[in-house]
């Protein structure tokens, strides 16, 4: 015999933002309570509404399986306070203990019988221990009984419990809260107690008392509702699908109902309208059929209101009032210069350590303009062109910071910069807009050179403050987001082929000059840190797609490749290399011909003297190769032409194979040793223009 | 003469909102108070509220509490601005165990129906830095309007809240804009004789914006904040908490205006209002620790 279990937590509204972390955490201790009970279990639903958390385990056995356990205890003869506390550890008293023959040694063993256990009285004390266990991300205490501060806790007050298996109410109670078997229905739509009968009408009924209780039909409802308020409108819902999930957390019975604001407010940049409603309001905006912005939105009400237009109605009514507040911004704030605004970036710290971010706006307006073009290769030409740009962007990429709407929007940062500097050419205000991009994998790169550069500068002069005064990330600990940081430099170069010497750009900031603080800060050079911190970030980026860790490490490891694109196509070609019958063999010779020179501490440039004896064939062979191999790998090194550099490496792979087939290199006479150690350190040499096979793995 | 009370009818009277709260409130139980009669930025600050969540004694009020916002002030131009507004304070001390729905059935009271409107309880908790309280609640929403912001306080005053009480803030104007349907907050009928909310307030938003960002002498307001966190420390030197806690309140507006005068930088205001939170807290906790005696007298497994 089995039964399904149904347990309802019912309190006062749980935050949106709460709930799906709580629905696992039901679950998880849920599992723990069974499993520390021995309580199999089968399929469990987990669901939550803005005034319930609901769990239903479906065919719990009606008792646990009675279990006898044994335990191995001291051999026979051994100290009375060993026996005693093997006794105590396992609650038994010593007359119970039983002999055992163990391998021809007599050795005491404790039996513990333990019987089963009706699935009602585990769950009695299961839910008790669920609730105040339970991890809430904040908690509260209320009512008389919080005149303790030992009083029961929850996320709001918990108002009803219920718990039935079968049909019978599992007795238990938390705090002053009993269970039972009725439960309340939606806060407006229903009244007075629902009885539940068992998990099999659970659902039903609240559905009836206009409560749905599954989170995912709700958010389906909001989905699809929205989508189709806007369609009947002949708009285009501009999907949110945190704006669902969040929507579904508020309402146990969701309404998506469309409105429409004043046309004038359209003027708003849209990112101002959109954020407006949704972060403040909730709601869903809209595009018409060319993809702009409508001035309409979706609200999503609680109730099947008895008239619709009088709740859009409220709803639009507070969206005119804070759409008033924006457009009040939104003209303050065009009311002084951009350059106006940045003077006011003097009065706001960026770090105590690194100044204010006035300065911190000079710094990035000195590597922007006047040390990336020069770094990155440009034309004279094209840098004495782009740099008034590149300067002006900088200098006033952060003064939206301080505009009233950044104010009210921090989000807006960067986007309000854009709008308040389209008069000064695309060039510049798309490089203000994007100058914080990319902020995640998925997130587009700056959409101009000028941005590209600006973006760079950003992130560089971060990265080299902070490793400056030391504030590295650590662990899971990265307050000033320079993984992204770096992550970002990674990005923006490696897509846009921008060939930019890091260790040159890093070593050619002056601290002193840059990094002057009144305080007067301790700070080491950061330039090597930070280089190797880009690398390390260039590894963990590049796993995704599929290029291997070890060989980035074996070509950064020679030196001189901080370039990043450069580093890439050297590793890539090796990829290609190692993955084929050459590259393998080749990198077993390798590995062996390392082995004897680490073995003989051989090392040096690998003479390439005549030979004061006669070859044997497999020798001539590889000095012949070595002859060719060397300065074509290095002149397609050179060339960056990668590819032909693996190919001269792959004409190698037989000689050297042959060599160590047919020669003996510690042979007897001493001239033979040397000039054959010498070989295989040309070899190794060799191979070590193009990567460091040492680092290479398998 | 016999006088028969009118029924209240907040659908055209803002002053019948306030007084039909106070009829639902007395009936729960409340004292009804009248405002503090000193300068606040909310009803939080009354002493009903912040003294009175402390200690273990029960303590249910309601009043309206004149708010002063100075930085809020828009010269009576904006409709939904205003450097003075009311709040109506409901403090419920244990919280009952149902305060939602004593709340909604006062919503009901004024005229708010909700199955018409779409009344929501929205994640929103709040906390002070100034009194060293937080609490956990809502803001709760009808039709996507703030109406009340509803607090289950935690700690005050640096001190546990034991009990802990609930707190209902309700943002008068807008509800009676509301109830009444209108979208300016001056074209509010104050009374049902023809008084409006413009002709009562309007030109006391004119004048006081125009104090407030304009004319009061910033070197006097200085000095008055000296002065008030002056008498604060000496009020705490000489036992008598609450006259300590009013100067500290006195400091606080005296910041605001300050500030709405543009005369703080950023620097220093983290400075004021660090001085601001000193003397409150230290007010809060001279008081806790005054009246723990009689606490303890007469809650023995009580602690502050």
């Amino acid at each position: 015999m089995s039964a399904d279990f149904l347990l309802e937590l019912r309190s006062e509204e749980i935050p949106a933002r709460m709930q799906a972390g709580a629905r696992a955490e039901l679950e998880k201790l849920f599992r723990r309570e069974m499993e520390a009970a021995a309580v199999a279990i089968g399929e469990i639903s987990v669901w939550s509404t803005p005034r319930r958390l609901a769990l239903l385990a479906r065919g719990l056995p009606e008792a646990t399986e009675a279990v006898s356990e044994e335990a191995k205890g001291p051999p026979e003869g051994a100290p009375d306070t060993a026996i005693e506390g093997f006794c105590r550890k396992n609650g038994v008293t010593r007359d119970q203990l039983e002999l055992r023959n163990v391998k021809g040694r007599n050795t005491w063993f404790a039996v513990i019988d333990k019987p089963g256990q009706a699935t009602k009285d585990v769950l009695t004390e299961a839910i008790p221990a669920i609730i105040r266990d339970f991890a809430w991300p904040k908690s509260m205490r209320w009512g008389a009984a919080s005149l303790s501060t030992e009083s029961l806790r929850w996320v709001r007050p918990l108002s009803g419990i219920v718990a039935l298996l079968g049909d019978k109410v599992v007795e238990c109670s938390v705090g002053n809260v009993a269970s039972g078997n009725v439960t309340l229905g939606h806060r407006f739509h229903s009244h007075g107690e629902i009885a539940i009968s068992g998990a099999g009408d659970y659902l039903d009924k609240l559905r009836g008392a206009h409560v749905i209780v599954d989170h995912e039909e709700r958010q389906d409802m909001v989905r699809e509702g929205a989508r189709k308020a806007a369609a009947d409108a002949g708009l285009t819902l501009v999907e949110d699908e945190g704006l669902v999930v969040e929507n579904a957390g508020l309402t146990e019975w969701p309404v998506p109902l469309l409105g429409r604001f004043d046309e004038s407010y359209i003027d708003l940049p849209p990112e101002v309208i959109q954020l407006t409603a949704r972060v403040n309001q909730k709601y869903f905006v809209c595009e018409d059929k060319n993809g702009k912005l409508a001035n309409a939105f979706v609200c999503t009400a609680n109730i099947a209101a008895d008239d619709p237009a009088v709740v859009v109605d409220g709803n639009r009514k507070v969206l005119a009032a804070r759409l008033s507040d924006a457009r009040f911004f939104w003209e303050l704030d065009q009311k002084t210069s951009l350059k106006d605004h940045a003077k006011k970036l003097e009065r706001i710290t960026f770090h105590e350590d690194l100044g204010s971010v006035s300065q911190r706006v000079d710094r990035i307006a000195t590597i922007a303009a006047d040390r990336l073009p020069e770094l990155i290769g440009w034309p004279k030409q094209k840098a004495r062109t782009m740099q008034p740009l590149l300067r002006q962007a900088a200098e006033l990429a952060k003064a939206d910071l301080v505009t009233e709407m950044v104010g009210e929007f921090p989000e807006l940062q960067a986007v309000m910069g854009y709008y308040y500097a389209k008069g000064l050419g695309t060039d510049v205000s798309e490089a203000i807009r994007d100058h914080y991009k990319p902020t995640g994998p998925a997130d587009t790169l700056p959409s101009n050179e000028v941005g590209s550069l600006l973006a760079i500068a950003d992130k560089s002069d971060a990265l080299f403050g902070f490793f400056a005064i030391d504030q590295k990330p650590t662990g899971s600990k990265d307050p000033f987001a320079l993984r992204r940081a770096a992550l970002g430099i990674i990005r923006i170069v490696v897509e846009n082929d921008i060939r930019l010497p890091l260790q040159r750009l890093f070593e050619g900031i002056d601290f002193e000059r840059m990094y002057q603080s009144p305080k007067g800060v301790e700070y080491s050079d950061p330039s090597d840190e930070i280089v190797d911190f880009i690398i390390d970030r260039l590894k963990v980026q590049q796993r995704e797609a599929g290029v291997r860790h070890d060989l980035i490490d074996a070509v950064f490891a020679l030196g001189g490749e901080d370039d990043l694109v450069r580093l890439l196509a050297r590793v890539k070609a090796l990829q290609g290399f190692i993955g084929t019958e050459d590259g393998a063999n080749l990198l077993a010779g390798y590995k062996r011909a390392a082995n004897i020179l680490k073995k003989e501490d051989w090392s040096g440039e690998g003479k390439a003297e005549p030979l004061s004896y006669t070859p044997e064939d497999a020798e001539k062979a590889l000095v012949d190769a070595l002859d060719t191999a060397a300065p074509k790998a290095a002149a397609a090194i050179a060339g960056e032409d990668f590819e032909s550099a693996m190919a001269a490496l792959a004409t190698l792979r037989a000689p050297i194979d042959r060599f160590f087939d047919e020669v003996t290199v510690n042979a007897d006479e001493e001239n033979k040793r040397v000039a054959r150690l010498d070989m295989l350190l040309r070899f190794r040499n060799a191979v070590h223009r193009v990567a460091d096979f040492s680092r290479i793995e398998g | 003469m016999s006088f028969e009370l009118p029924k209240r009818d907040p659908r055209r009277s803002f002053q019948d909102t306030i007084l039909a709260l106070h009829d639902y409130w007395s009936a729960q139980g409340c004292v009804i108070l009248q405002p503090y009669d000193m300068r606040m930025g909310a009803g939080t600050f009354h002493t009903a509220t912040t003294l009175r969540a402390l200690g273990p004694e029960p303590w249910n009020a309601a009043f309206v509490q004149p708010s002063r916002r100075p930085t809020d002030g828009r010269y009576g131009d904006n409709p939904n601005r205003l450097q003075h507004y009311y709040q109506y304070q409901v403090i419920m001390k244990p919280s009952p165990p149902d305060l939602q729905e004593l709340y909604l059935k006062s919503l009901e009271v004024i005229g708010i129906d909700p199955l018409k409107h779409d009344i929501r309880f929205v994640e929103d908790d709040w906390e002070s830095p100034t009194l060293g309280a937080w609490g956990l609640g809502w803001e709760v929403w009808c039709d996507g309007m703030e109406v009340t912001q509803f607090t289950y306080f935690q700690q005050m005053g640096g001190f546990d809240c034991k009990p802990v009480a609930g707190e209902l803030t309700y943002g008068l104007e807008r509800l009676a804009m509301y109830i009444q349907g209108v979208d300016n907050v001056y074209d509010l009928a104050f009374n049902m004789q023809g008084v409006s909310y413009g002709q009562v307030f309007l030109e006391n938003e004119r004048q006081m914006s125009k104090w407030n960002f304009e004319v009061a002498e910033t070197n006097a307001l200085f000095d008055l904040f000296n002065k008030a966190e002056a008498e604060c420390r000496n009020c705490l030197a000489n036992d008598v908490p609450i006259a300590a806690y009013e100067q500290a309140i006195e400091a606080s507006h005296v910041f605001n205006l300050l500030q709405a005068r543009g005369v703080i930088s950023v620097q220093e205001r983290a400075s004021y209002m660090g001085r601001v939170r000193d003397l409150a807290r230290s007010s809060c906790e001279k008081y806790a620790e005054k009246m723990a005696p009689e606490w303890q007298a007469k809650y023995p497994e009580w602690t502050l």
